[in-house]
């Protein structure tokens, strides 16, 4: 492999990883509050990308509005999948939970088919994100570039939050401490729903751009970025949220990596984070950023 | 030769010392008191040998046999049965099934002959069966055999959880607060049940307990853990006359 | 007492029979399919119950191992003629092509391959617990499928395998799915059964009462696997044809939905929603249908089966987490007992 080719595969690893990060984070901050994982948070993904594609194609609105609302509607209908699926079930087994994270994925997807339909959208692409790029040798499309920085305002964002406001105070106390938070009047139940807003919106923002760069849209298109990312997210250490976005960065690299080495392995591409998952959870169980706790008997 | 005997027993957890350089020796058929203030590292010590922990450093000898890190259910096997602080019953199951599960470990026939049920499993179904209404029996709990265990009054939980332990054919009982909430009443009745078990049993006991009239009045020997140390052992006499031991528990108590 | 139950249990193995071969005569051969089809999703909701209900292992493989399972056996069972014509776009290895067994034979190699490749998942992912193990067998699930899309040689990647002789009827379903049953039952109400489900209860006390946590857990699942992969072999001899779409997540769904709605850690539980949950999804088909009422058309809306399912579902998690029948089952001392009481009231 020459340097540009390995420039123009590194720009591309890098776009990945950081649309993995965005939608990492989301598993990793609701696993570290509620200790679940949001089967949910692929279709939520989808969904902000469908709003973004009804938003520009129906609504006809301008593409800058069209995205905020996107966004807006992600965050309402995070919130929404919270409340219906896994608020009523807070003090039941875990198995529950879970079954009732799987179902409500499942019920958006199907109803994603049933309301979007089956066969493939195209989400228009504004000229700012598709514009060929020429460095030296290199072309790479504007979104491939756009992508990074927009995740790195994002983060910047969330870790204002997270760290500096009271909110975000609240929410590193829930997720150290549920009890002991809710005893020290922290509205717990205020601060889950914050926390899947946020995670909601950066799924919008994630699926936005995803769409932007792969502009086919699907009901089901949530499902393998979503399962992945929760495996960047225990890759990086779940419920640490640098964590997420290291894990998002190490896949997205990992996945366009290998191909660009070994294109025989393409086919297998799906199977990598898998594969590493196994890795990690044999290795370093915690993660990278993790630490071990020992269960209390 | 002692039956257990640990030697210099440490556990930290990240750079906390729960439990620094813990000596104990235990013989056949004593009962012996582990005391100490809340977080003095005697559930810790506990779960060290026990296999939930591996000692951070030391050995744990049982038989004079190095059984340091083994797992669980390895040393379960060796001989050493416990109950545990927050009683942990199968809640769900009955009484009778919770005493008979204990014996699946001394159990011959594998699973194939489990499941077509030949003549070998089925004597060893009968006999663990007779065994575990016998047990029931020993502590009172064999009328209410079908009940779910988790409906059994607090008192009767701990009594069955040492039954289950019983079940396993241990040499060495280790109970964690047997006594905690329980009233005077019941924590008298649990001192002549703790004799009676181990003349019936013919076993070792440690027991860590909080209730002083209950560790006087049937322990033989006693350690008292503070911070993780071992600040005094010896008998209950001793123990209570020594001012360390006054100064850091029962001062405070 | 004892004698009664075995009697009545014999009385009720022939009332079943006799139901197949009356509902194998007069059914259409369109009923006959759905029909083998419970028998089918009988043995794969038994053999997730037992890894998820009664051993407490929330596992999402069974996609996987119904796929290891079809694809072995209708390997097996194909003719080294067929499969050459199959394979048009690779030739078959050359091994495979020429070992062919019987039908019965062939699917307890099936059973036994995925029971063998749930052994060697078993070892790294057992260790984990509750959503991590999850997500890593659904991610083994999920790398069994794209391994069979890309081995072209063995399994003709994504095209999948036609022409698979349709051995499977009612009888064969139905009777693997009875002795699937009694296998059930005897394996619960043992000993190891009851270890299983004390690991369940709470793993740390199974732990300290002796029970070897990795071991007991392995049995579990690798049976559960072991029975997945039959009926993933059946599956395969009744449509006839396999690829490995069929082998999604949502197969490993659709399963679910039969445990959770019959009572997760419940036989009989399993057995009425099995054969619910298939019937039902073909009923609900008519709602994918247009609709023709005679002065109005409703068109159909493809989809809507799987969204009523996926409610269901919701509906039972949130509303009646227990399912149909929770941890209970059928127990002859019932009626019996009925009975009994029946009696003394008249001679009362």
């Amino acid at each position: 492999m020459d340097l540009e080719l390995f420039l123009q595969q590194l720009a591309n690893a890098i776009s990945l990883g950081s649309l993995y990060a965005l939608l990492a984070i989301g598993y990793t901050m609701v696993y570290g509050i509620l200790r679940l994982i949001n089967f949910a948070h692929g279709d939520i993904f989808m969904f902000g990308t469908y709003m973004a594609f009804y938003m520009m194609t129906s609504f006809m609105l301008p593409w800058g509005a069209a995205f905020i609302i996107a966004i807006i509607l992600t965050i309402a209908f995070g919130v929404l999948v919270e409340k219906a699926a896994y608020k009523p079930l807070r003090n039941s087994p875990r198995m529950s939970i879970m079954i009732s994270a799987i179902g409500a994925s499942f019920l958006i997807e199907n109803l994603a088919i049933v309301v979007f339909g089956g066969r493939p959208k195209s989400l228009p692409v504004p000229d700012l994100f598709n514009r060929i790029i020429h460095i030296g040798n290199v072309s790479v499309v504007s979104i491939t570039f756009i992508t990074p920085i927009i995740t790195m305002v994002a983060l910047a964002i969330l870790m204002f939050i997270v760290n500096k406001t009271k909110t975000g105070m609240a929410m590193r106390a829930v997720s150290k401490d549920y009890e002991a938070a809710r005893l020290m009047g922290i509205d717990v139940n205020f601060i889950i729903t914050f926390t899947f807003a946020i995670g909601s919106a950066l799924a919008a923002i994630g699926g936005i751009m995803w769409g932007l760069k792969y502009p086919s849209l699907l009901p089901l298109m949530g499902v393998m970025p979503g399962l992945k990312c929760f495996i960047a997210a225990v890759i990086g250490g779940i419920g640490d949220i640098r964590g997420a976005v290291i894990g998002g960065f190490i896949l997205g690299l990992i996945e366009i990596m290998l191909i660009a080495v070994f294109p025989e392995l393409t086919g297998y591409r799906d199977a990598f984070a898998f594969v590493l998952l196994i890795v990690i959870l044999l290795v370093k169980p915690t993660g990278i950023m993790g630490k071990n706790i020992a269960e209390k008997v | 030769m002692a039956l257990l005997r640990t030697d210099k027993i440490t556990m930290q957890f990240s750079g906390l010392t729960a439990v620094l350089d813990l000596n104990i020796e235990i013989n056949d058929r004593e009962i012996i008191g582990l005391i100490g203030p809340n977080g003095a590292g005697k559930t810790t010590a506990f779960n060290m040998i026990t296999g939930v922990y591996k000692p951070t450093k030391g050995q744990v000898y049982y038989n004079d046999k190095d059984v340091t890190g083994l797992k669980p259910h390895e040393i379960t096997k060796f001989g050493i049965a416990r109950t545990f602080q927050n009683i942990r019953l199968f809640k769900e199951l009955s009484v009778l099934d919770n005493v008979i599960i204990a014996n699946h470990l001394r159990l011959k026939s594998n699973l194939f002959g489990s499941v077509v049920r030949t003549p070998g499993y089925r004597r060893e179904e009968q006999e663990i069966y007779e065994k575990s209404m016998a047990l029931l029996k020993d502590v009172g709990l064999d009328d209410l055999k079908d009940e779910k265990s988790s409906n059994l009054p607090y008192g009767k939980q701990r009594r069955l959880e040492i039954a289950r332990a019983l079940a396993t054919d241990p040499k060495l009982l280790l109970l964690d607060e047997p006594a905690a909430g329980m009233n005077p009443q019941e924590s008298h009745e649990l001192m002549g049940f703790i004799r009676e078990i181990r003349d019936k049993f013919d076993i070792a006991i440690l027991m860590i307990e909080h209730h002083m009239q209950v560790v006087m009045g049937v322990c033989e020997r006693i350690y008292v853990l503070d911070y993780g140390v071992t600040i005094a052992e010896g008998l209950p006499d001793a123990i209570q006359n020594d001012p360390k031991v006054i100064e850091a528990y029962l001062g405070v108590d | 007492m004892k004698n009664r139950k075995t009697q009545l249990t014999i009385i009720l193995l022939i009332v079943t029979i006799a139901i197949i071969a009356v509902l194998n005569i007069t059914l259409d051969s369109y009923k006959i399919k759905i029909f083998t089809l419970c028998g089918i999703y009988i043995i794969l909701g038994l053999s997730m119950n037992l890894i998820n209900g009664f051993t407490g292992l929330f596992s999402l493989g069974h996609a996987g191992f119904m796929a290891v399972g079809a694809y072995v056996s209708a390997l097996l069972t194909m003719s080294p003629e067929l499969k050459d014509s199959v394979f048009y776009v690779a030739p078959i290895n050359p091994f495979i092509k020429v070992i062919q067994l019987p039908f019965p034979l062939a699917l307890i190699v099936g059973g036994l391959a995925a029971a063998g490749i749930a052994f060697l998942i078993g070892a790294p992912v057992l260790r984990l617990n509750d959503d991590y193990l999850a997500i890593a067998t659904l991610g083994f699930s999920e790398i069994i499928r794209v391994v069979i899309t890309n081995t072209q040689t063995l399994t003709n990647g994504s095209l999948g395998l036609k022409g698979i002789t349709r051995y499977t009827n009612a009888w064969w379903a139905w009777g693997i799915a009875i002795l699937t049953i009694f296998f059930m039952i005897w394996l619960i109400h043992g000993m190891y059964g009851k270890a299983f489900k004390a690991i369940r209860e709470d793993e740390i006390a199974a732990e300290a009462m002796g029970i070897s946590l990795f071991k007991h857990k392995m049995m579990s699942f690798v049976i559960g696997a072991f029975f997945a992969g039959v009926g993933g072999g059946l599956l395969g001899h009744l449509i006839g044809a396999i690829d490995p779409n069929m082998f999604r997540f949502i197969l490993t769904f659709n399963i679910l939905l039969i445990v959770v709605l019959g009572g997760i850690g419940s036989i009989t539980g399993t057995i009425i929603s099995a054969t619910a949950v298939t019937i039902l999804m073909e009923v609900l088909r008519f709602i994918e249908n247009p609709i023709n009422l005679g002065f109005v058309n409703i068109p159909g809306i493809p989809g809507m089966r799987m969204v009523v399912f996926s409610l269901m579902l919701m509906g039972v998690i949130l509303f009646y987490p227990k399912g149909l029948m929770g941890r209970a089952e059928f127990n002859w001392d019932y009626f019996l007992k009925k009975k009994f009481l029946r009696n003394r009231k008249k001679s009362a």
